[in-house]
């Protein structure tokens, strides 16, 4: 259980980044951080306390054995956040090319 | 050979050979991407032959064991259609469209590439039967339409793209963590399975915490008004093709669609009548204040980006009302809202085209050179209105006798009150785009080139022709189907799994 609320608070630290900071490249980060903290939630979600690795073997049938399912999804949801990054990091770049700054509050020329 | 994965394998396929063939010839990139877009709407009208029972695709050959499912399943019933119809019959005219829109920009391959991987994540996402899936192809649709938004690459594309992922990452992982507490408390993904399990948990404490972390998630893919703020930006700088998909498309498919999914077929609406009442607020917000936000615009794209939030309003309002005949009104209103939106996209896109402006102030009198953009536009913004013969009309009527039915008058008040406002600000539209006296700078403006207006021709035509969609043949057919599987709520488990 405290695993979970400290994966929480993860969390809520990547949003608080998003949400507050001003820099292009720390809202990136935060957003970086909340995909960790709910990477690690699925991945403890799977999680049997004293269970083996998920692999069939003859001799063993019948041990507790760690969710497989979550691990597979949270490696689809790894790849997937790698493409999210990649790509905003990439769009800061291009608009400090633009704008000479990483800073939102200069980066205004679309009306709210 | 089952049909139900080539709407997502014929795009993938297409999005991968196109680099290739553009190598070999520039236009080959044109034909592949119409050819792959006029397949899928073939094969969206295909599929309607099937749509009145649900069939399942396991990927894989992985059959259910004692009807549980563990593989991966692709679900198709009356909903599915109808959401595959509007998203191919939409994509078709949009890659017509793009022919001779996209020569403005510099690579057209890579254009039709980012699209048809959009395509496939949207066909992908209505077809998901389990709940990973459905993210996975929404991330991949997410991701797409990220990067074509900044296409242009402006400072104004780049900024406006920028805002968009920011907000789409975090409701990304929102739903990610819920799907994450979803399997903790269902020990599944399937969304059929799923539903059974639910309804044995009865109560459970953590229905309602995921339930909030997907309300939340989703209202933002689908911009309800207090999450709206990427829209009105992301919308208006996409190219012209791309606003209209946006707007006609991926915020109901992204949005309305996995709402109504997840929470009338899975959660079951009749256990949680609150989220009926979310909707309700949520609806009747979005389309007073997107109708308010629209009307002082005076930039032609970023209006009809306001109007697309007060529109998903109207829908998401009837489908609180949580009713039959409100449901109806919501899906008729969905399937008409697409089609005028991405229509009046289009046209807005045909004046940037030859105008270079999208200014209101600066446009003028343009429907006496543009008459084809002028007629379209006007027939698209009557039906949007809702002025009687058109689609929009019905809709909006069937939502507000759907609201006075279930008891909320003063809704039905507002809804009707929005809907003149709604004329208001087209009537605006028109008369500063396109009627008045012509600007001398305006003199020598001709008519969009021919493919442009085809498309714009054929969504018009769908456009007039909606309100057909009521007469009971083509009711029972389109729209009937996709209503019947949103009111039979939990039915949809005992579909998807027989027995």
């Amino acid at each position: 259980m405290i695993l979970f609320i400290l994966a929480i608070l993860l969390f809520l630290i990547g949003l608080y980044g998003v949400l507050v900071k001003r820099n292009l490249i720390k809202m990136i980060i935060g957003l970086m951080i909340m995909e960790y903290a709910v990477n690690l939630i699925f991945t403890l979600v799977g999680y049997r306390s004293g269970g083996t690795a998920p692999i069939v073997t003859d001799s063993i049938s019948s041990v507790l054995y760690v969710d497989p399912l979550p691990q597979a999804l949270v490696l689809t949801a790894i790849v997937i956040g790698l493409g999210t990054t990649a790509l905003a990091v990439s769009f800061a770049v291009r608009i400090f090319e633009k704008y000479d700054t990483f800073d939102v509050r200069k980066i205004r020329k679309l009306r709210g | 050979m089952n049909f139900i994965p080539l709407f997502v394998i014929v795009p993938l396929g297409a999005a991968f050979l196109m680099p290739v063939v553009s190598r070999l010839w520039k236009g080959m990139s044109d034909v592949l991407g119409n050819l792959a877009a006029l397949f899928l709407m073939v094969w969206s009208f295909a599929a309607l032959q099937m749509g009145h029972e649900t069939t399942v695709f396991y990927a894989g050959g992985w059959e259910p064991v004692a009807s549980i499912p563990i593989g991966i399943a692709m679900v198709m019933d009356g909903l599915t259609v109808f959401m595959l119809i509007i998203i191919n019959v939409i994509g078709f005219a949009v890659t017509l469209y793009s022919v001779n829109y996209m020569n403005h920009y510099t690579d057209k391959a890579k254009y039709y590439t980012l699209f048809l991987l959009m395509m496939a994540g949207l066909n992908g996402v209505v077809l998901a039967g389990d709940l990973f899936n459905l993210f996975v192809f929404l991330e991949i649709s997410a991701i797409a339409s990220y990067s074509l938004v900044a296409f242009g690459i402006g400072s104004e594309e780049l900024e406006a793209s920028f805002k968009y992922q920011i907000l789409g990452g975090t409701a990304s992982t929102l739903i990610l963590m819920g799907i994450a507490f979803f399997y903790h408390m269902t020990g599944t993904l399937n969304l059929a399975d799923a539903s059974t399990v639910i309804q044995q948990l009865g109560t459970h404490p953590g229905i309602i915490f995921v339930s909030i972390l997907f309300l939340v998630g989703f209202s933002l893919k689908a911009a309800l008004i207090p999450f709206h703020a990427w829209l009105p930006d992301a919308h208006p700088s996409a190219p012209a093709p791309i606003s209209a998909m946006l707007s006609g498309v991926v915020i109901k498919v992204l949005g309305v669609y996995a709402l109504i999914r997840i929470f009338f077929n899975v959660f079951g609406i009749t256990a949680m009548p609150s989220v009926l009442t979310i909707f309700i607020v949520l609806g009747s917000v979005s389309m007073v204040a997107g109708a308010f936000l629209a009307i002082s615009q005076s930039d032609f794209k970023r209006m009809l980006a306001y109007s697309s939030i007060s529109q998903i309003g109207y829908v998401l309002f009837a489908l609180g009302l949580g009713t039959p005949l409100g449901i109806l009104g919501a899906m008729f209103h969905l399937i008409n809202h697409a089609a005028f939106k991405s229509l009046l996209f289009l046209n807005s896109g045909a004046v940037v085209y030859r105008t270079n402006t999208r200014d209101l102030d600066q446009l003028g009198g343009i429907s006496q050179k543009m008459p084809v953009t002028g007629i379209t536009s006007l027939l698209g913004s009557l039906s949007i209105s809702g002025l009687p013969p058109f689609g929009g009309f019905w809709s909006k009527l069937i939502i507000i006798m759907a609201a006075v039915e279930s008891g909320h008058f003063a809704l039905a008040g507002v809804a009707v009150f929005t809907s003149i406002v709604t004329l208001a600000y087209y009537m605006k539209l028109q008369k500063e785009a396109f009627y008045g006296a012509l600007k001398a700078s305006f003199g020598k403006l001709k008519e969009a080139p021919f493919l442009m207006s085809l498309s714009v021709i054929l969504l018009a035509i769908v456009v007039t022709g909606m309100g057909l969609l009521l007469i009971p043949e083509f009711k029972s057919v389109i729209l009937d189907p996709a209503v019947k599987i949103i009111s039979g709520g939990l039915n949809y488990s005992k579909l998807v799994l027989g027995g």
